[in-house]
């Protein structure tokens, strides 16, 4: 009786261990994903602020990049409830307008994919494709981030 | 005896009141000041417009685009000392449609309405006290161009004592001056420019220095980043002292203060998400020139508590 149940509780206890894992440190994790978009749009910002020649592949490449990155921001396991608590610049107001947040996040989403799929062949349609995602970023940050030190 | 000490009382409390009410009383810019001014340039003002940041407190709160043209009123300041709302100020009935430039140079300059009665400093004449007249007058020829709007905003919510408009007076003697806020030996050209666009109608210091108990600006730490003084969390050091901006290029800072990314491709966020919409519209040379001065502002360590 005894090792049926442990048998059968075996698989629960993995999933259990497993998801706590997954999001044993939700904040880390959404501040890697964060650094990496900035880093994607640094790569190409240059070529928005005429420094650098435009280049269809760095752009395609690093659009697709960020629609990665955009599709792996899942708000339950990377915003769960009390994570606004520790190093993290997180605002209350993710969970107290919750509906808003999804709101912001799922707009971002669609705007990246179709940024990504859009594959500008030019300066004008990348500049397009650029402030699309990119007027996500201050949309968000505008109504979900706080500076706390 | 005791009769004595009660005429006593009654006339000390008189001659308080007397020169509380004196004290306390509006000031004005010079009349011939304001004749001396040539006539408002809506074209010029449009700049000074977007120098001031006006729409982000007097635009509807969340418009966006065209829509920030359209000055409403309603945005909700929630301080320590009370909720202020943002009046209409688009040119209606409800708005300032019937002011003169004299008016708006009172309002701006010396934080009085034309009933002669004192505004609080959320809205911050204490910067735009140190604007050119000239400025005021562009801006109110461009103000008057914008569509009107018939919203009424309603008044602040305020509890004593900060409900006594005219104790105002007495705060003003102390914090409201038209002199610069820095001396710079041999700043440029640029610098000189930037001084005034972030002292003056920039108004940066009115959230990144910090505050006494009575809301007095704390010039010492002038642009160390404060507590903040509207919702919660900090606003950061923006001169070169710790936890500052020193390894910021001033490319980096006009860059920032036109597209709203950090050196790091972070994006500027809470109310200055906001003010980024209002420096994207500058002339390039005055980013530029906001970032000369602040790379020539004495550097501070953090004007906030550290948290834990």
């Amino acid at each position: 009786m005894h090792r049926l149940i442990s048998f059968a509780a075996a698989p629960l206890l993995a999933i259990a261990v497993l998801s706590v894992s997954a999001n044993a440190d939700p904040i880390k994790d959404r501040q890697a994903i964060m650094k990496d978009q900035g880093k994607t749009v640094g790569s190409i910002t240059p070529i928005i602020k005429g420094e650098k020649p435009f280049d269809a592949a760095l752009v395609i490449a690093a659009l697709k990049h960020l629609n990665e990155d955009a599709e792996k921001i899942d708000a339950a396991t990377l915003f769960p409830a009390g994570s606004d608590k520790g190093e993290t610049t997180a605002s209350p107001k993710i969970w107290e307008d919750n509906a808003g947040f999804l709101a912001a996040l799922t707009k971002y989403k669609k705007d990246a994919a179709a940024a990504a799929a859009a594959e500008p062949k030019d300066l004008e349609s990348f500049k397009v494709a650029f402030n699309q995602v990119t007027e996500n970023c201050a949309a968000c940050h505008k109504a979900f981030r706080i500076k706390k030190d | 005896m005791i009769r004595k000490l009660g005429l006593l009382i009654l006339v000390l409390a008189i001659a308080g009141g007397v020169g509380f009410w004196f004290l306390s009383a509006p000031s004005y810019v010079d009349p011939a000041r304001i004749a001396a001014t040539a006539p408002g340039d809506a074209q010029r003002g449009t700049a000074i417009f977007w120098q001031g940041g006006c729409a982000s407190c007097h635009a509807a709160p969340g418009a966006k685009g065209d829509a920030r043209l359209v000055l409403t009123g309603g945005l909700n300041l929630i301080t320590p000392f009370g909720t202020f709302v943002a009046p209409n100020i688009s040119p209606s009935q409800q708005g300032i449609g019937e002011w003169s430039f004299e008016d708006l140079a009172n309002a701006m300059m010396e934080g009085v309405s034309p009933a002669g009665s004192h505004y609080y400093p959320a809205f911050p004449y204490t910067s735009y006290a140190r604007m050119q007249l000239q400025d005021i007058a562009d801006l109110h020829a461009f103000l008057k161009t914008l569509p009107p709007s018939d919203n009424v905003a309603g008044p602040h919510k305020l509890g004593f004592p900060f409900n006594v408009r005219r104790g105002l007076g007495l705060w003003k003697r102390l914090y409201l001056s038209p002199d610069p806020v820095l001396t710079i030996a041999d700043a440029s050209d640029a610098a000189k420019r930037g001084q005034y666009l972030v002292e003056g109608p920039g108004h940066c210091g009115e959230c990144h220095t910090p505050r006494n108990p009575i809301g007095g600006m704390e010039k010492a730490q002038w642009l160390a980043g404060a507590t903040a003084a509207e919702g919660k969390g900090v606003v950061p050091n923006i001169t070169g002292g710790e936890g500052g901006i020193a390894d910021w290029s001033a490319n980096d800072i006009a860059y920032a203060l036109e597209s709203g990314f950090t050196p790091e491709f972070d994006s500027l966020g809470s109310s200055m998400a906001d003010v980024v919409l209002n420096t994207a519209h500058l002339q390039g040379t005055d980013r530029e020139a906001i970032a000369a001065y602040l790379k020539a502002v004495p550097p501070h360590p953090n004007g906030y508590p550290t948290a834990k």
